[in-house]
C-alpha cells in the first residue's frame, strides 16, 4: 500500500485536466449567446458525436461487426429498447466469432 | 427538429425545468448496468496492465477513481517508463479527453438550470457511455440531472471494481472480445444514434461527421477523430441546413 509522491502528482494532474475537459463544454456555452444558429449547432452535436464514435470502430470490426451493428440498429429501430439492441449486438458478435474462430 | 424544440423549451416552458432527484439517479443507475458489465470486462485489462507497469495497487485504484477515463488511462500506461515523462502523460491525457468538451456543450441546454454544485458533480461522471445514455434521456423530455450521476456511479462500480479485480486477481475473462463484450459499447451507441435521426436534415451533418471521423481515425492518433468528426458534422449542419 504505497504511493510514490511523483506518481501521485501525475495522477492528480491527469485527473485535473480530465475534469477540465468535462467541465469546459458547459462553461464555454454559458458564456455564449444562445442564438438560433448556436442552438441549431448544439442540436446537431449528439448525432454527429455518436456517428463519430461508431463509424471508425465499426469499419474496423470486420464483417461480423458490421452485421452485428446492423442487427443492433434494426433491433433498436423496431423495439426502441436499448438493452435489447445491446443483447442482439453482443450475441451476434459472439455467434460470429465463435463460428468463424 | 426534436433537439431544437427541446432546447427552445428550456427558455419558453418553465414547467420543463430540470429535476435532480433520487429517482432520477436510480433510473440512470439501472439503465447503465448492462454497459457497466462491459466496462468491468474492459477494466480488468486495465488492472492487469497497471500491475505490469509497476503501479502500486493504491496508485492504480486512485487513477481509476480520480481520472475515470478509460482510453486516456490505457494510453498513460503505454507512456509509463522510467523516468516518468510527467508532462507528456498529463498533456496526452488532456488531448485524448478533449472530446468531452463537445459532449459537455451538447448537454448544456439541458443542465444549465441546475445549481453549480450538482452540475459540477455530475460532470465528473461524464464518460462517453454515460453522456450518450443521458442525452438520449434528456431528448425524450426526461430531464433529470441525477440520471447522469446514477449512470456514472454504475459505470464507476464497473471501472473501479474491475481495476481492483484485475490488479489483484489477474484477467478473469481471458478473451472478452470472444464473448462480444467489447461490442456492447458500439451496440449502445448505435441504438442511441437511431433516435437521433431527423430525416433529411440529418443527412449532411452525418455524412460530414462520418467522413471526417473515419479519415481522422486513420491519420491522427488517439481520440481526435471523435472531436473532429462531431465538430465538422455539426458545423456543416448549422451552416448549410436551413434551421
Amino acid at each position: 500500500m504505497t504511493i510514490n509522491p511523483e506518481i501521485l502528482l501525475i495522477i492528480l494532474g491527469m485527473a485535473a485536466v480530465t475534469y477540465l475537459t468535462r467541465w469546459l463544454g458547459p462553461f464555454l456555452m454559458s458564456r455564449v449567446n444562445l442564438s438560433k444558429k448556436v442552438e441549431a449547432w448544439l442540436g446537431y452535436l449528439p448525432g454527429t458525436i455518436l456517428v463519430s464514435l461508431v463509424l471508425p470502430d465499426l469499419i474496423r470490426s470486420g464483417a461480423t461487426g458490421i452485421i452485428a451493428g446492423f442487427a443492433s440498429l434494426v433491433a433498436a429501430r423496431l423495439s426502441g429498447n436499448l438493452f435489447l439492441a445491446l443483447v442482439v449486438g453482443v450475441v451476434t458478435v459472439w455467434a460470429g466469432r465463435s463460428l468463424l474462430g | 427538429m426534436k433537439e431544437k424544440t427541446l432546447t427552445e423549451n428550456v427558455k419558453e416552458d418553465p414547467a420543463q425545468e430540470v429535476d435532480f432527484t433520487r429517482a432520477g439517479a436510480w433510473l440512470g443507475f439501472r439503465q447503465s448496468i448492462p454497459v457497466a458489465l462491459s466496462v468491468f470486462a474492459y477494466g480488468l485489462v486495465f488492472g492487469v496492465l497497471a500491475k505490469q507497469a509497476n503501479l502500486s495497487f493504491l496508485e492504480a485504484f486512485l487513477m481509476s477513481v480520480l481520472v475515470f477515463a478509460g482510453a486516456s488511462q490505457f494510453t498513460a500506461l503505454g507512456l509509463w517508463v522510467t523516468p516518468l515523462p510527467a508532462l507528456t502523460i498529463i498533456l496526452t491525457t488532456f488531448i485524448i479527453n478533449l472530446r468531452h468538451i463537445l459532449m459537455g456543450a451538447s448537454l448544456y441546454p439541458y443542465i444549465r438550470q441546475l445549481k453549480a454544485l450538482p452540475r459540477n458533480i455530475i460532470l465528473y461522471f461524464m464518460s462517453d457511455e454515460s453522456w450518450a445514455l443521458t442525452i438520449g434521456q434528456f431528448q425524450q423530455g426526461k430531464r433529470n440531472g441525477a440520471f447522469l450521476l446514477g449512470s456514472g456511479i454504475a459505470l464507476g462500480f464497473g471501472w473501479w471494481g474491475s481495476t481492483v479485480a484485475g490488479y489483484l486477481l489477474g484477467n478473469l475473462i481471458e478473451h472478452p472480445e470472444r464473448l462480444g463484450l467489447d461490442f456492447a459499447f458500439l451496440a449502445v451507441f448505435i441504438a442511441l444514434l437511431v433516435a437521433q435521426w431527423q430525416g433529411r436534415k440529418s443527412i449532411l451533418p452525418w455524412i460530414g461527421a462520418g467522413l471526417v471521423a473515419v479519415a481522422a481515425s486513420f491519420w491522427l492518433p488517439g481520440k481526435w477523430y471523435i472531436l473532429l468528426g462531431g465538430l465538422a458534422g455539426s458545423l456543416a449542419g448549422a451552416l448549410f441546413n436551413d434551421d
